[in-house]
C-alpha cells in the first residue's frame, strides 16, 4: 500500500478496500471518519509525539558519539502509531513489540530517563544496563519488551492474551510488529490459536513499507496486511497511521472488540519510517524524495500543529514553549544516561536464574 | 557557544571511517536533518545529518581523509552572531591501529589445490605436513569479506547449481555486505532475497538440496538459524542417513556467528557447539581470510549439509589470500598457526585473535606456545591436536561460546581419552561467562574471554 502515493490530508484506505471485493476480511469504513479531537486531545497528542521525536533525535545523536553502542532502531515517523494506539487502553492491559520499541515505551509512560539509560548500558536503565535499546520491560506499565527476533513477539503477545483470558481479567495485550516480521510463520500459528480460543489481542502491524531494505511488495505475496488474518476468520482494517486521530479512533474499535469476547482483531498502521532500518543503514532503497514527500505531506506532528494553529488553540509561541519543555526532558535524560554508573561487575551473575 | 560536529560511529562496529565528501560549506546555513557530509564505512556509503541549526563555521577534516577516528571533531556549528576564528583546527587523527585481532600469520598458508579432501590419516605423532601453496604464488591482501563473495562467486562461475538465497543478500547486496556484486554477476535467478522466514526458506532450500541443487543459505547472523534450526538438524543433516543413502543434502548454510559488539543477549551468541553436536553436519569456522575463502569453496562442493560459522569482527580485516584460480583448503584439518613446545593452545575464529596474543605475551615470560587453529569443528581433526600435546604435555581451549557442553570439552575429552599419558597438567579452558551476553560495555567485556585469561591457564598448565 503505497502511503506516499495518497494525498494529504487523511489519506483514505477504505475507498481501496471498498474496491475490493475479494477479501474476506470483515472491514470497517469507520476510520474514513477520525474522530475530530478536542483542544486538549491534540494538544496531548502533539506533547506525546513531539517526545517521542525528540527522544529519538537525541539518541541518534548519542549513538553517533559511541555513547550507545550495538543495535539502535529510531521510531522517528511512526510516532502517531502507539501514541493513537496508548490512548485506547486501560490500566491493566498489556503491550509488547519488537526491538523498534522507544516510542512505545514513552506511550506507556515509562520514564525517558531509564529508558535513555538503558540505551547507554547503565545501572539506571530499565534493565539494570543488561538489556540495550532492543530489551526493556516495565511490569508497571504493562510492557513487555523489546524483543529482538522478528516475529517472535506476535507468539509472545498470544501468549499474554492467553493469560488475560485464562485469568478472565477484562485485559486485552496490544502486539506490534512489522510488515517484515508479518512473514514469518509463528504469525499464523499465533493467528489461529487467537481466533480458535478467542483471545483478547489486538495485532498491530506497523507497515512502514521497508524490512531492513526489503520494500514490502518485493517480500509480500499478499501486501494489504489487513487481510492476513482473513482465513482465520480475523477482522482487519488498513488504517491511516500518520493521522493520531485514525489511529485512535481504529484502536478503540478494535480494543472493544477483544475485550468484548469477540477475539483477535488486526490493524494494519499505513506509516513510514523517516531514518534508515538501524544506524548503520544507508538506505540507498529508496529515494530521498520519497522520503521528503512523507515528511512534508504527511508528518504526524506537523498535522496537529497545523490544526491547533489553525483552530487557534494554540499560538507559535505556546508550541515552542512545549518543544522547549520536551528539549529540557530530553536533555535531562541524556545527561543521567551519560553520568550513571555502569553497572556493578557483579551484575554480570544475577538474573540468570532465579 | 560553537558546537561541534564529531565523527560519528555508524554501526556497532565502527572504529573509524573516511570523511568522502562534504555537501554543506563553510558559511552554509544548516537546520536540524540536513544531510552535511558523507562518511564511508567499510560497509556503505553514509550520509551525515546535522542535528543542530546554526552556520557550519569550520570544517575540520578536508573531504578526502581516510580513517578519521569515532568521535574526532569534523566541524563547527555556530550560533547567530558567532565567529569562526575562534575555532582553532586540530589535526585530524587517524583510528589507532587497534584492531582486536592480531595480523596473520606469514608463513605459508596450506592448501590443496583442488584436491578432494583426503580422509582422516591414522594418529601420527608429528602433524602431516600440508600441501604448500606453490612456490612464487603471489599472496594478495584481502578481508574475509572480500574473501567469502569471492569464493561465493568461483563457485557459481563453476557451477550452474549453486545460488544464494537470505535475507537483503541481492539488492541491499548483504546485510554485511559479504554477497556484495553477486546479484550484478549472477542474476536474480541465482541470488535471491528471502522474506524474513527463516524457517521456511532453509526448509526450501533443504528441498532443493534434495533435487540435487547446491544452495547456499546465509542466515543474516546465526541467532536468526534458531528460527531454522529443525530444519537444518531434522531434514538436512538426517536425511541421507534416514532415506539408507538415497538422498543427499549438498547445501551451505553461512553467515555471522557468535558476539560482535554491543548487540545484546539476543544477537551475540555462539552457536559452534550446538552444530559441532549433530551427526550429520559439517562445521565450520575459519580465522584468516585465505581460510575463509579456500573453506568455503570446499563446502560449497562438499555432499554434505555444512554449517559455515563466520565472525563480524573478522569480516574487515586483513590478511594475505593466495591468488590461484581453484584455491581449496580441505575439511576437516586444523593449521598449525604457531609452532611451539611448551604448551598447545587450540582456537578457531575469533578465538585465534585472543591465542595468538596471549602466544606473544607468554613468549615474553619464555614460554613457547604451539597456537593451532581448528578451522574445521566436524569433523574435528584430533590428530594435530594430539601429536601437539604428546610434544607439549600441555593443552589449553580458547572459544566464546559457554563452558557448558562447550567445543573445549570436547576437545579435553579427546586429549584425556587419547593423550591420558602425555599431559604434565590438567587441560584448562577458556569460555565465554556462564550468562546470556549483557548489553552495558563493561559487562560485555568480562563476559568474553580476554588474552589475558589464555596467559594465565598457559602459565597455569605450565606451572610458571
Ligand atoms: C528472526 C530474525 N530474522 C532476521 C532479523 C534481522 N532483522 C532485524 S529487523 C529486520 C527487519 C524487520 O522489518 P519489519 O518487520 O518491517 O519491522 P521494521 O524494522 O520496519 O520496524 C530484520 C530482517 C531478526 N532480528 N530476527
Ligand atoms: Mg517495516
Amino acid at each position: 500500500m503505497a502511503v506516499a502515493a495518497k494525498k494529504s490530508p487523511a489519506p483514505r484506505t477504505t475507498a481501496s478496500k471498498a474496491a475490493a471485493p475479494k477479501s474476506s476480511a470483515r472491514r470497517s469504513d469507520k476510520s474514513a471518519d477520525a474522530l475530530d479531537f478536542s483542544k486538549d486531545q491534540e494538544l496531548a497528542a502533539y506533547r506525546q509525539m513531539l517526545e517521542i521525536r525528540r527522544f529519538e533525535e537525541k539518541a541518534g545523536q548519542m549513538y553517533g558519539m559511541g555513547l550507545i553502542g550495538g543495535f539502535c532502531h529510531l521510531y522517528i515517523g511512526q510516532e502517531a502509531v502507539v501514541v493513537g494506539m496508548q490512548s485506547a487502553l486501560k490500566p491493566g492491559d498489556q503491550v509488547i513489540t519488537g526491538y523498534r520499541d522507544h516510542g512505545h515505551m514513552l506511550a506507556t509512560g515509562m520514564d525517558p530517563k531509564g529508558v535513555m539509560a538503558e540505551l547507554t548500558g547503565r545501572r539506571g536503565g530499565y534493565s539494570k544496563g543488561k538489556g540495550g535499546s532492543m530489551h526493556m520491560f516495565s511490569i508497571e506499565k504493562g510492557f513487555f519488551g523489546g524483543h529482538g527476533i522478528v516475529g517472535a513477539q506476535v507468539s509472545l503477545g498470544t501468549g499474554l492474551a492467553f493469560a488475560n483470558h485464562y485469568r478472565d481479567n477484562g485485559g486485552v495485550c496490544l502486539t506490534y510488529f512489522g510488515d517484515g516480521a508479518s512473514n514469518q510463520g509463528q504469525v499464523y500459528e499465533s493467528f489461529n490459536m487467537a481466533e480458535l480460543w478467542k483471545l483478547p489481542v489486538v495485532y498491530i502491524i506497523e507497515n512502514n513499507r521497508y524490512a531492513m531494505g526489503t520494500s514490502v511488495s518485493r517480500a509480500s505475496a499478499q501486501t494489504d496486511f489487513s487481510k492476513r488474518g482473513a482465513s482465520f476468520n480475523i477482522p482487519g482494517e488498513q488504517v491511516d497511521g500518520m493521522d493520531v486521530r485514525a489511529v485512535k479512533a481504529a484502536g478503540e474499535r478494535a480494543v472493544e472488540f477483544a475485550r468484548s469476547g469477540k477475539g483477535p482483531y488486526i490493524l494494519e498502521m499505513l506509516t513510514y519510517r523517516y531514518r534508515g532500518h538501524s544506524m548503520s543503514d544507508p538506505a540507498k532503497y529508496r529515494s530521498k524524495e520519497e522520503v521528503q514527500k512523507m515528511r512534508t505531506e504527511h508528518d504526524p506532528i506537523e498535522q496537529v500543529r497545523a490544526r491547533l494553529l489553525e483552530k487557534g488553540w494554540a499560538s507559535e509561541d505556546d508550541l515552542k514553549a512545549v518543544d522547549a519543555d520536551i528539549r529540557e526532558v530530553m536533555n535531562a535524560a541524556a545527561d543521567f544516561a551519560s553520568h550513571d554508573p555502569e553497572p556493578d561487575p557483579s551484575e554480570l551473575y544475577t538474573d540468570v536464574l532465579r | 557557544m560553537p558546537t561541534e560536529i564529531l565523527m560519528p560511529a555508524l554501526s556497532p562496529t565502527m572504529e573509524k571511517g573516511n570523511l568522502a565528501k562534504w555537501i554543506k560549506k563553510e558559511g552554509d546555513t544548516v537546520k536540524s536533518g540536513d544531510v552535511i557530509a558523507e562518511i564511508e564505512t567499510d560497509k556503505a556509503t553514509m550520509e551525515v545529518e546535522a542535528v543542530d541549526e546554526g552556520t557550519l563555521g569550520k570544517i575540520l577534516v578536508p573531504e578526502g581523509t581516510q580513517d578519521v577516528a569515532v568521535n574526532t571533531p569534523i566541524a563547527v556549528i555556530l550560533a547567530d552572531g558567532e565567529d569562526a576564528s575562534a575555532v582553532a583546527a586540530p589535526a585530524p587523527k587517524a583510528a589507532e591501529s587497534a584492531p582486536p585481532v592480531a595480523a596473520a600469520p606469514a608463513e605459508p598458508v596450506p592448501v590443496v589445490a583442488s584436491a578432494p579432501a583426503p580422509a582422516a590419516p591414522a594418529i601420527v605423532s608429528a602433524p602431516a605436513p600440508e600441501p604448500e601453496v606453490p612456490e612464487g604464488t603471489e599472496m594478495v591482501n584481502q578481508t574475509m569479506r572480500e574473501a567469502l563473495r569471492d569464493a561465493m562467486a568461483e563457485e557459481m562461475r563453476r557451477d550452474g547449481d549453486v545460488f544464494v538465497m537470505g535475507e537483503e543478500v541481492a539488492e541491499y547486496q548483504g546485510a554485511y555486505k559479504i554477497t556484495q556484486g553477486l546479484l550484478q554477476e549472477f542474476g536474480a535467478k541465482r541470488v535471491i532475497d528471502t522474506p524474513i522466514t527463516e524457517h521456511g526458506f532453509a526448509g526450501v532450500g533443504v528441498g532443493a538440496a534434495m533435487a540435487g541443487l547446491k544452495p547456499i543459505v546465509e542466515f543474516m547472523t546465526f541467532n536468526f538459524a534458531m528460527q531454522a534450526i529443525d530444519q537444518i538438524i531434522n531434514s538436512a543433516a538426517k536425511t541421507l542417513y534416514m532415506s539408507g543413502g538415497q538422498i543427499q543434502c549438498s547445501i551451505v548454510f553461512r553467515g555471522p556467528n557468535g558476539a560482535a559488539a554491543r548487540v545484546a543477549a539476543q544477537h551475540s551468541q555462539d552457536y559452534t557447539s550446538w552444530y559441532s553436536h549433530i551427526p550429520g553436519l559439517k562445521v565450520v569456522a575459519p580465522y584468516t581470510a585465505a581460510d575463509a575463502k579456500g573453506l568455503l569453496k570446499a563446502a560449497i562442493r562438499d555432499p554434505n549439509p555444512v554449517i559455515f560459522l563466520e565472525n563480524e569482527i573478522l569480516y574487515g580485516h586483513s590478511s594475505p589470500v593466495p591468488k590461484l584460480d581453484d584455491f581449496i583448503v580441505p575439511l576437516g584439518k586444523a593449521r598449525i598457526a604457531r609452532p611451539g613446545k611448551d604448551v598447545t593452545l587450540v582456537a578457531w575464529s575469533i578465538g585465534m585473535s585472543y591465542a595468538l596474543k596471549a602466544a606473544e605475551e607468554l613468549a615474553k615470560l619464555g614460554i613457547d606456545a604451539e597456537v593451532i587453529d581448528l578451522r574445521t569443528i566436524r569433523p574435528m581433526d584430533t590428530e594435530t591436536i594430539l601429536a601437539s600435546v604428546r610434544k607439549t604435555g600441555r593443552l589449553v581451549t580458547v572459544e566464546e561460546g559457554w563452558g557448558q557442553s562447550g567445543v573445549g570439552a570436547e576437545i579435553s575429552a579427546r586429549v584425556m581419552e587419547n593423550a591420558f599419558d602425555y599431559l604434565d597438567a590438567p587441560v584448562l579452558r577458556v569460555y565465554g561467562k556462564d550468562v546470556p551476553m549483557p548489553y552495558a560495555a563493561n559487562l560485555e567485556k568480562l563476559a568474553l574471554p580476554n588474552v589475558q585469561e589464555v596467559v594465565e591457564a598457559a602459565r597455569a598448565v605450565t606451572y610458571r
